[in-house]
């Protein structure tokens, strides 16, 4: 039930139960196991615009890479409320597959919902913008609409501070010892930060989202990375604290969707809720460097309003090629760079990856440097004017 | 535009014409990519100064070519397979054994894998590559490693001169690597991917497109083994595709409009998104549905040919299916494809194969029944698992597949009307016809009883982006699988509103002339007044189903549960059938019953065309002739009247195009076992029985007739004798041999036949003349496989004048007879495909076989008849060789004279025993004396001959009757025209077409084909 009384019915699935959130939807074809374990999802329902889940259902987390992480999830746990599709395979098909998405749900205690019209409940959320949902999977009958009502009315997604229950509790280290590190400061972090962080050659330093920054340079950082997480940027007081001072001693910090946000508050900007979000792996994004343009896996609900960058010291790196909000932000003179789509990917394309390059080149020169790829600069034939309207 | 062959001569020519500055290659397939390879080879691009847009010669070349796709696949670090080009059976022997066996030998250059194979051994290696060689412009096959049970997946990927990439859709092949995408039954998006996977063939795919240079679009396929991350590219099309057809009706992604743009210079982000109107292009489509593409195949129209699926694309033509999940898309694609099944399951008299060996075998072997093999397995008890190994198809798919299989039990079991039951039923797909069949019931009652349950499905959209921008356009699909309608079409009183019909896919008999009838009609409605026009079609290979073509696209069903569902969704003040072929024109009557009005001639008059008898007592009434016919009853019946008339006789069902179950019988054998298969065919439908009349000639008409008024298209002649079927005739307008009056007398006959069926709109009628005397064989009222032919030679587009006619409004006059005006000639060449279809024998009968045709323009009949031969792939030698096989004494006797034509040209004439005997006997002399491939030790062989292409042209011509064909001796003769066909010689099978040719070749002697373009249609009041 939607807090406008929509009721969608289906079959429900996963754990019995009744849990409220925030309704939003994605529109990735692929990737459940990654997205149902992003921890950006925290306190919210999601519904899956794809109709067919469940397919490859769902390989062991002991799979790693050659990082040491679960190859095929971003957590250790499914991190939404729950979970409403149009159709889940009852029976999966890989050679990973260890279990089916029922399964893992009930494992987990989530609860899903499957055969609803997911399209007419994403239509809604279009027009009406993201709203409070309550799911109700009982296995005891009739479900007393009233109560429901109630549950959803009670509910509250915006202002919540979710840092406690997705942010590291104490410090974890990844990687080599004898390698340089890089802090990641966490938000709700997903492991591909981590893997990227390690990608590039650093050890990854995990420390929690209220950590101080005399705490962060004890380990001697090369950089800094904000990572991902749920709920509004704005209630991270002490993250933003902390990145002001990263920004005003020139640390090479490199920000990642709240992250980017927290940049942007940090450096004296604002920022504001979206109707619906950005939810999909689809999304294409603008360097505006050399204007080209990549395809990016996004999650976020919130945004940087561009006109508070002005006298900030950040520009607009990343501009959404469908809607032109703020995809990214560059300091002029400081070494800090920010995305607000997920150059990790996972789920979603890998067309980005060169985010973590250049906070490299970054952390290499010490200072913010352009870094446009040699050869982009050598294709790119510019000159003509964008015509698309918006 | 210039309707002259796809070659270097001839496109050089047009460029001295046009003095173009740039060309673009990539849009007419591997025909036109070929052409442009060869134009650079030849210098003539750069000496006219021409830049190619888009994909440069150097990065076709890459793609084309298979050790330079190789080195760059290493380059750009995406796996392939182990392998070795090759240029000799030797070398070919030498990379299969080190690569080890099975292997799959592919053609460079070529197209639809032709001529490539899986070779288990040797002797299989041997004759793949022999036949690959002789097949590939640059002699060169590709020896590698055969991996039938990865997963088949491909990627559309755009790329503008800018390096920006984007993947508009990815497939998965439910058949694996097994079997040719384009024989496949594919699945958009992927299905058993996850995330990883997904993604990393995906920055695979956009790093092997960035190192070729690609730009504009192309399709790349990956091979993954199921069973770990491994995978490798297997081909780069740089080209738009069948794929990207495919591609683009699934995702609503118009790639040939955006190709086209990014050849121009456009970059992506630059280009907006047709759907949204306002997002840009640049993005990856998300789709919020599934789509499923089902080939169809046509091999019940050539004896002998080898069913089996393979490396060697085999289909005619395929349909798209769009649901919200598997089961639906599976079935729905099942009934698109008109092959007389009403879904997967729940067909009728469907036979339960019991015998399990077999059953492997058909899991083992794909042909173009494998989706029902599975289905037998599962109901004679095999395991998913079981079905998995032997078929490759992803226990995903075939669990999916058992749903269904197991819901026509539930619903057995049922027995009756239950609601819950039939709801998931509908979920997963089941027509009204299925579940009536289950419950002994009937479709209508089905129907009733779900509408008054509230079943009833929704109309969706496609949009591009799953719903998150509102989409500008109608594209839509109607599913189960939701609670509410996309769109809302209110019923408004006195606002003309009409649903066109499309004809489905493409099959023998039933092309691309029928989008071209159903896209101009949607225009020329529009053009006279119609308000709001929907089109229902599923064939993504047309531009009927473009969304831009009309107010809103159905990609449906055409069936009549479908049509009569839009119906209730769209209140149309009447609907169109004449323009969607066969497939449309058999819905007339239903539709009308079911209270909808049809648009154009009335359901009673199309009734009085079909029906054999009631055809017949018109004829009679306005004193046309037609040979001696009688509707089957029984068999006894059908002897007696076949004796009276005399043998050969023509059976053949009603209510079918392209022949299907025709044949010309010459015995009472022949005769019973025919007339089982005909009334198998169409069952609903009479079975009539007619006299055959031998050396007749076939002329047809296309016409349109408003009620009062006729107008004659065109007059058109048969180049061959009646009794090849119209659609493998080749074809001329004018007539080139009638004289004045029978051209009158047949143009008499048309306009009284038009008025006593009251035609509006098109209609078609065939004629045999034969000693002057003219009869009637058929009239089809509805648009025909002609007038596209008929209305560019004419300079008078039919179907715009039909539609005008079908709303009421007069035929202008400036319309009649303007066929007459218009200056030289037209023929009309039908293209074959026997070469990918093997096994098949091409002598051409009753029965269609031709899977499209081309036609060309000339001041003088030879000058068309040249460039049309020329441009339908047959080669014209000028000098060399020709063997001449000709059965029966009378076909020798007449063709003696073209023989003596063929000595005076100085062609060296080569003959098997019999004809050079008759030869010598008749003092044609240097006849050389050559032996039969079944005797391969008597030399000289003509197997030899083929192979050292010592061979330059073929004329066959089997006995006239046909009653030992495919026995004993004739075999031989099948061998001669196989084994041309495979080595691309011409063989002509019949004494006009023989005559033709070689007349043609005399032309060509002393005369060069002209070029001009086409002119612009007439524009009437």
């Amino acid at each position: 039930m939607l807090e406008d009384g929509t009721i969608f019915e289906g079959t429900g699935f996963g754990y019995p139960t009744e849990i409220a959130g925030e309704v939003v939807f994605n529109t990735g074809m692929v990737g459940y196991t990654e997205t149902l374990t992003d921890p950006s999802y925290r306190g919210q329902i999601l519904c899956m615009t794809y109709p067919l889940i469940g397919n490859y259902g769902v390989p062991s987390f002991d799979i790693k890479d050659e990082y040491g992480l679960p190859k095929y999830f971003e957590s250790d746990k499914i991190q939404v409320k729950a979970l409403l599709i149009h159709d889940l395979s009852d029976v999966a098909s890989h050679w990973t597959c260890t279990k089916t998405l029922d399964q893992w749900l009930y494992e987990e205690k989530i609860p899903g919902v499957y055969g609803i019209d997911t399209r007419e409940l994403t239509k809604k959320l279009r027009v009406h913008g993201v709203m409070m949902g309550v799911v109700s999977v009982s296995d005891k009958g009739p479900v007393d609409n009233a109560r429901l009502k109630k549950l959803v009315a009670g509910a509250k997604y915006e202002g919540l501070n979710f840092m406690p229950e997705v942010s590291t509790s104490e410090v974890r280290e990844y990687g080599d010892k004898d390698k340089d590190c890089v802090v990641l400061l966490d938000t709700g972090t997903k492991y591909s930060i981590i893997r990227n962080i390690m990608r590039t050659g650093y050890r990854a330093v995990r420390m929690p989202w209220d950590a101080s920054y005399d705490q962060i340079m004890s380990y001697k950082p090369k950089g800094v990375v904000v990572s991902n997480g749920p709920g509004d940027p704005k209630v991270c007081t002490s993250t933003i604290k902390t990145a002001s001072k990263l920004i005003k001693t020139s640390t090479p910090t490199l920000g990642i969707c709240l992250g980017n946000q927290i940049l942007a508050l940090a450096g004296g900007a604002d920022t504001y809720k979206l109707k619906f979000g950005h939810r999909g792996q689809n999304k294409p994004c603008v360097d505006l460097r050399d204007n080209q343009a990549y395809v990016t896996s996004q999650n976020h609900g919130y945004g940087i309003d561009p006109k508070s960058l002005e006298g900030t010291g950040f520009k607009v790196w990343f501009s959404n090629a469908d809607d032109d909000t703020v995809e990214g932000i560059e300091h002029s003179t400081k070494p800090v760079i920010a995305v607000q789509f997920h150059p990790e990917a996972s789920p979603g394309p890998y067309d980005c990856m060169f985010v973590f390059d250049r906070f490299k080149q970054i952390i290499d020169s010490g200072r913010i440097t352009d870094g446009v790829k040699e050869a982009a600069k050598k294709k790119s034939k510019g000159g003509r004017k964008r015509v698309a309207k918006r | 535009m210039y309707p002259v062959p796809i070659n270097t001569d001839y496109v050089e020519k047009v460029i001295q014409e046009e003095k173009p500055d740039s060309i673009m290659l990539g849009f007419g397939g591997q025909t036109a990519l070929n052409c442009g390879v060869a134009l650079h080879e030849r210098g003539i691009l750069q000496k006219y100064g021409i830049r190619v847009l888009g994909t440069q010669i150097n990065g076709i070349e890459i793609t084309e070519d298979r050790q330079l796709f190789k080195d760059a696949m290493a380059k750009s670090n995406v796996p392939v397979l182990q392998s070795h080009a090759v240029n000799s059976i030797e070398e070919a022997k030498k990379a299969a054994n080190e690569i080890g066996y099975p292997v799959i030998i592919r053609v460079a250059y070529t197209l639809g894998g032709r001529g490539g194979g899986v070779a288990y051994n040797e002797l299989d290696l041997e004759e793949i590559v022999q036949r690959g060689l002789n097949l590939s412009m640059v002699h060169q096959v590709l020896i590698e490693k055969y991996v039938g049970h990865w997963k088949q997946i491909e990627y559309e990927v755009m790329r503008d001169y800018s390096g920006n990439s984007i993947i508009v859709c990815n497939m998965e092949n439910v058949l694996s690597m097994r079997v040719h995408t384009g024989d496949n039954i594919v699945i958009a998006p992927s299905q058993t991917l996850n995330n990883f996977e997904y993604h990393m063939l995906r920055s695979a795919a956009i790093r092997a497109v960035s190192h070729c240079g690609i730009v504009g679009e192309c399709n790349i396929q990956f091979a993954l083994d199921p069973t770990s991350e491994q995978y490798t590219a297997i081909e780069i099309n740089a080209r738009l595709s069948r794929s990207s057809a495919l591609a683009s009706k699934a995702t609503g992604y118009p790639l040939a409009y955006m190709a086209a743009k990014i050849a121009l210079g456009y970059t992506l982000p630059e280009l907006l998104n047709k759907i949204t109107k306002v997002t840009t292009a640049c993005f990856e489509p998300s789709l919020d549905y599934v789509v499923l593409k089902m080939p169809r195949w046509d091999f019940s129209k050539f004896e002998l040919v080898k069913r089996k699926l393979g490396s060697a694309m085999k289909s005619v033509g395929e349909v798209m299916a769009i649901g919200r999940n598997f089961e639906e898309v599976l079935q729905k694609a099942i009934r698109m494809s008109s092959i007389g099944k009403d879904g997967l399951v729940a067909n009728g008299n469907s036979h339960q194969e019991t015998d399990i060996e077999r059953i492997e075998q058909a899991l083992l072997q794909p042909n173009d029944e494998i989706i029902f093999a599975v289905v037998q397995a599962m109901k004679a008890g095999m395991s998913i698992e079981r079905i998995y190994q032997l078929s490759a198809i992803d226990p995903w798919f075939l669990t999916k597949i058992k749903n269904i299989v197991e819901m026509e039990e539930q619903l057995i079991k049922a027995g009756n009307f239950d609601p819950e039951v039939v709801r998931k039923a509908k979920k997963i797909g089941f027509s009204d016809r299925q579940i009536a069949r289950c419950f002994n019931s009937d479709e209508m009652q089905v129907r009733s009883l779900r509408e008054k349950a509230g079943i009833r499905p929704v109309v969706k959209q496609i949009d591009t982006l799953a719903a998150e921008w509102p989409a500008k356009t109608n594209y839509l699909y109607l599913t189960y699988g939701g609670i509410a309608d996309d769109v809302v079409v209110k019923d408004v009183k006195n606002k003309s509103r009409m649903i066109v019909l499309g004809a489905g896919p493409y099959r023998i008999g039933s092309s691309v002339e029928f989008d071209w009838g159903t896209v101009n009609m949607v225009w020329g409605l529009k053009e006279n007044g119609v308000k709001e026009i929907s089109v229902i079609n599923c064939n993504p290979e047309t531009v009927s189903t473009d969304y831009d073509i009309c107010d809103r696209l159905y990609f449906e069903e055409l069936t009549l549960e479908r049509v009569l569902d839009i119906c209730d969704k769209e209140h149309p003040t009447g609907i169109v059938t004449c323009v969607g072929g066969q497939t449309a024109n058999n819905l007339t009557p239903k539709l009308a019953k079911n209270g909808i009005k049809i648009i154009g001639t009335s359901s009673e008059d199309v009734d009085r065309a079909e029906d054999r008898a009631k055809f017949g007592q018109l004829l009679d009434q306005v004193g046309i002739k037609q040979p001696a016919w009688s509707k089957f009853t029984s068999l006894a019946e059908a002897k007696g009247f076949a004796e009276s008339v005399g043998y050969p006789v023509l059976v053949r069902p009603s209510y079918v195009l392209s022949g299907a179950a025709m044949k010309v019988v010459w015995g009472d054998q022949q005769l019973e076992r025919f007339l089982t298969d005909a009334t198998n065919v169409s069952p609903d439908h009479p079975v009539v029985i007619s006299k055959f009349l031998q050396d007749a000639a076939e002329v047809e008409v296309d016409a349109v007739a408003d009620g009062k008024d006729v107008v004659i298209g065109a007059i058109i002649e048969h180049i061959d004798n009646a009794g090849i079927h119209s659609g493998d005739a080749m074809m001329c307008i004018p007539p080139w041999r009638l004289d004045r009056n029978t051209i009158d007398t047949i143009t008499d006959y048309t306009v009284r036949i038009g008025r006593s069926l009251n035609v509006k709109g098109p209609f078609n009628i065939q004629y045999l003349v034969k000693d002057d005397q003219v009869s009637v064989i058929e009239a089809n009222v509805r648009a025909s496989r002609s007038m596209p032919f008929v209305s560019k030679f004419a300079g008078l587009n039919l179907i715009n004048l039909a539609a005008k006619a079908m709303l009421g409004r007069p035929l202008p006059a400036s319309a009649k007879d303007l066929w007459l005006k218009a200056p030289g000639f037209g023929v009309k060449v039908p293209q074959f495909s026997f070469m990918q279809l093997e096994g098949s024998d091409i002598v051409l009968g009753v029965e269609m076989q031709s899977t499209g045709e081309v036609a060309c323009f000339g001041s003088s009949f030879y000058d068309a008849l040249s460039k049309a031969y020329m441009a339908a792939g047959y080669s014209l030698p000028l000098s060399g060789s020709a063997l001449i096989t000709i059965g029966g004494q009378k076909n020798k006797e007449k063709l003696l004279p073209l023989i003596s034509m063929i000595t005076s040209m100085n062609y060296k004439i080569l003959a098997t025993e019999h004809t050079a005997e008759f030869m010598e006997n008749n003092k044609v002399k240097d006849v050389q004396l050559v032996h039969k491939i079944s005797e391969p030790n008597r030399k000289p062989n003509i197997a030899d001959l083929l192979y050292e292409r010592k061979i330059d042209f073929i004329i066959n011509i089997p006995a006239t009757s046909t009653i030992e064909k495919y026995v004993g001796m004739l075999y031989d003769e099948y061998q001669i025209r196989r084994k041309a066909v495979e080595m691309g010689v011409p063989v002509l099978t019949t004494a006009e077409s023989a005559s033709s040719f070689i007349k043609t070749l005399q032309w060509l002697r002393s005369n060069t084909p002209k070029l001009g373009p086409l002119g612009n249609y007439v524009k009437l009041d």
